[in-house]
């Protein structure tokens, strides 16, 4: 019998001998100094038409560089399984800057690791990074919600119905600020307008994402955007019912080319080759680190066919409001959809503003709940 | 769009019965002629996706879903037969086996399926059924899928076969008892083995449904354990292929239910609502036990009843 003749002395020996020779080739650059190993570990596929894509895109920047080595992970969970892939990309590919890109990895998995590898810079994409957290770790984000307040205008355009859905995972803020921002655009537009937001519990589930779109659609919803990992079956399901759609995380026009109207596109490719850049002249990244579509950290897609010239320059207005600086999509007076008031006349959270990073509401107009 | 109030509720699970139901229907009956021949394979989730993943890349590559559909069968038969062959072998577990054959057929799928979550392949042809309505949310939920009208046909035809044909009682003997078949000069291993690709090619079919129709892409996270829980809903069908459609249909409409409410505004605790399906099955179960009987209609070859 084949089996028997495995031993395990055997096994151990010619496994051994595997790991030893994939160890061999340590990439030496021309002037001696070994090249910055970075890692990137994605929550989903890296081609998903949504978040992981826009990263992955970061990522390939970041390839071109010189004097760099990128190791790439995906379909990584956030579970234990991100602190093994960041040991592995630690120990076994001598990582010394890690992008574990996911909401869910930062707390505990990012923090646990953090301290066991002080040598290594874990950079982490959308948490919230405190004083007194380990010092070797950081995290970055974009105000994207600016780009769902874009969104939101051309959408407040489109619809016919008066009403607009959002198709949602988990009622994070960043999620949360995503619906607000989308509906308080479109409310500029015209105040009847209502948004219908349905969660469905998970970052990806391609049937559920489908079945939602077409709940929204059957209740009369005529604009429907998305914070889901990938947009992919949003906007074709959305399109399908005759739905106009706006894009979340990267470019998702080729699925939808007429009913597309514009979509709030993450832009890592600067940000993520200026980090490198700052490691590689022996610099520290900040700790906490944001920016919006000023900075080059957010973008719009193109205007689509069906956005109306009214629609158009009230976009550009508002687009060039937003670079600026200084701009508040979240202003008073303002109450949650419950009733309860959030802001009075006043008061108004610029797009800065870190309380927006622990929004826990959806605004009046609003149709859903948060749990 | 017309508001329809209420009235959004029945037609949602209506419409979500027919679009959601048909991987089910198609793993279910695979696996019901599976098991009916004394088999359990655990893989057919494994066979889903890589069906899924196959119908989309050949129709992308040829531009016909049909020839989609007709690989995705052909790849379900090839694992179905695998998983055939490794368990006609002495003294191995076809649980065991099937489970790693669910990994495989997952892994190779993700492998194989890289270049094709991209691009965008055509879609499975469907028929509208609402013609005779104004509303468009009607229209909508009548537009019905050819896959599911063949597996509706496919699943009365089955239940023929059991009861009808000699086909299939050689293959409820050989799924009753192996001393039988053999008695009766059958070959119990061949055709268990047999049953097993033909059930597979099921499972591949109901993953082209996945992919060409609905939800209509190929990505990693596509089938999300619908050949699991079609896998369960044959023993809750009781092993009759008409009561796997029955099942379908309420699996279907029962995972319409989370989304809907939320759009009418029920939107409170909408994690217990996407649990439905599963209190459902858990409450049908409990029903319909016997405390004095062993489960009704389970061949007797099968590992977890001898």
């Amino acid at each position: 019998m084949l089996i028997k003749s495995f031993s395990r002395r055997g096994f151990l020996k010619s496994t051994a001998a595997v790991a030893g020779a994939t160890a061999l080739p340590q990439f030496v650059s021309a002037d001696g100094h070994s090249p910055l190993t970075v890692g990137f570990i994605y929550v989903g596929p890296k081609d998903d038409f949504g978040y992981n894509q826009a990263h992955a895109e970061g990522a390939a920047a970041v390839k071109a560089m010189e004097g760099v080595v990128v190791v790439e992970e995906e379909n990584v969970a956030e579970t234990t399984d991100v602190q093994n892939s960041m040991e592995s990309m630690i120990n076994f590919d001598s990582a010394k800057l890690l992008f574990p890109t996911s909401f869910g990895y930062f707390n505990p998995h990012v923090l646990e690791t953090a301290p066991k590898h002080p040598d290594v810079r874990f950079q982490h994409a959308a948490g919230l990074w405190t004083d007194g957290m380990p010092t070797n770790v950081g995290s970055y984000f974009g105000y994207i919600g600016m780009g769902q307040y874009l969104n939101g205008i051309t959408a407040g355009h489109a619809t016919t119905t008066k009403k607009i859905g959002f198709v949602a995972a988990k009622p994070i803020p960043q999620v949360l600020l995503n619906i607000n921002s989308f509906l308080l655009g479109a409310r500029q537009v015209d105040p009847e307008i209502t948004c219908q937001v349905i969660f469905t519990g998970e970052w990806s589930l391609a049937v559920k994402e489908a079945e939602a779109t077409n709940a929204l659609a059957d209740a009369g919803c005529d604009v429907i955007t998305c914070h889901v990992d990938g947009p992919k079956v949003v906007m074709e399901t959305a399109a399908g019912r005759d739905c106009f759609v706006c894009g979340y995380h990267a470019n998702q026009a080729p699925l939808a080319p007429e009913k597309y109207l514009t979509g709030a596109e993450w832009n890592w490719a600067g940000v993520y080759t200026g980090m490198v850049q700052t490691v590689l002249d022996g610099g520290t990244i900040d700790n906490f680190v944001r920016g919006g579509l000023a900075d080059g950290f957010i973008k719009m897609s193109p205007l689509g066919p069906a956005v109306s010239d009214a629609s158009r320059a009230q976009f550009e207005a508002v687009k060039a409001e937003i670079m600026a600086g200084g701009f508040a999509a979240i202003k008073g007076p303002l109450n949650d959809n419950a009733g309860n008031t959030l802001l009075t006349a006043d008061d108004a959270l610029v797009e800065t503003d870190i309380a927006l990073e622990s929004m826990d509401y959806l605004v009046e107009g609003v149709i859903g709940s948060t749990s | 769009m017309e508001d329809l109030g209420l009235w959004v509720i029945p037609l949602a699970i209506l419409g979500g019965a027919i679009r959601v139901s048909t991987p089910f229907l198609f793993v279910s009956l695979g696996e019901v002629l599976t098991e009916r021949s004394g088999r359990i394979n655990l893989g057919l989730e494994g066979t889903l996706v890589f069906g899924a993943m196959s119908a989309y890349a050949i129709a992308y590559l040829t531009g016909s879903p049909w020839l989609g559909v007709l690989a995705a069968a052909a790849g379900g038969a090839l694992f179905g037969l695998v998983h055939g062959l490794i368990c006609s072998l002495p003294r191995v577990n076809d649980i065991a086996v099937g489970i790693a054959m669910m990994i495989l057929g997952m892994g190779l799928a993700f492998y194989f399926g890289k270049p094709y979550v991209q691009p965008v392949a055509p879609d499975l042809p469907s028929i509208s059924f609402g013609w005779w309505s104004d509303i468009p949310q009607v229209k909508a939920a009548l537009r019905v899928n050819v896959l599911f009208l063949i597996g509706a046909v496919l699943a009365f035809a089955m239940w023929w076969m059991f009861r009808a044909t000699k086909v299939g009682l050689i293959i409820r003997v050989v799924g009753d008892s192996t001393d039988a078949a053999r008695a009766m000069g059958l070959q119990p291993a061949l055709i268990r083995t047999s049953a097993t690709a033909a059930g597979g090619a099921f499972a591949g079919v109901g993953g082209a449904y996945l992919s060409l129709f609905y939800p209509g892409s190929w990505n990693e996270g596509i089938s999300s354990g619908q050949g699991l829980m079609a896998v369960a809903l044959v023993i809750f069908a009781r092993w009759n292929p008409i009561a796997c459609f029955g099942a379908a249909l309420l699996f279907g409409g029962a995972g319409a239910l989370g989304p809907t409410l939320q759009s009418v505004g029920v939107s409170e605790g909408y994690y217990l609502f996407f649990a439905a399906p599963y209190v459902l099955t858990l409450g049908v179960l409990i029903v319909t036990s016997s405390p004095t009987r062993a489960m009704t209609g389970a061949p007797g070859e099968l590992s977890i009843t001898k």
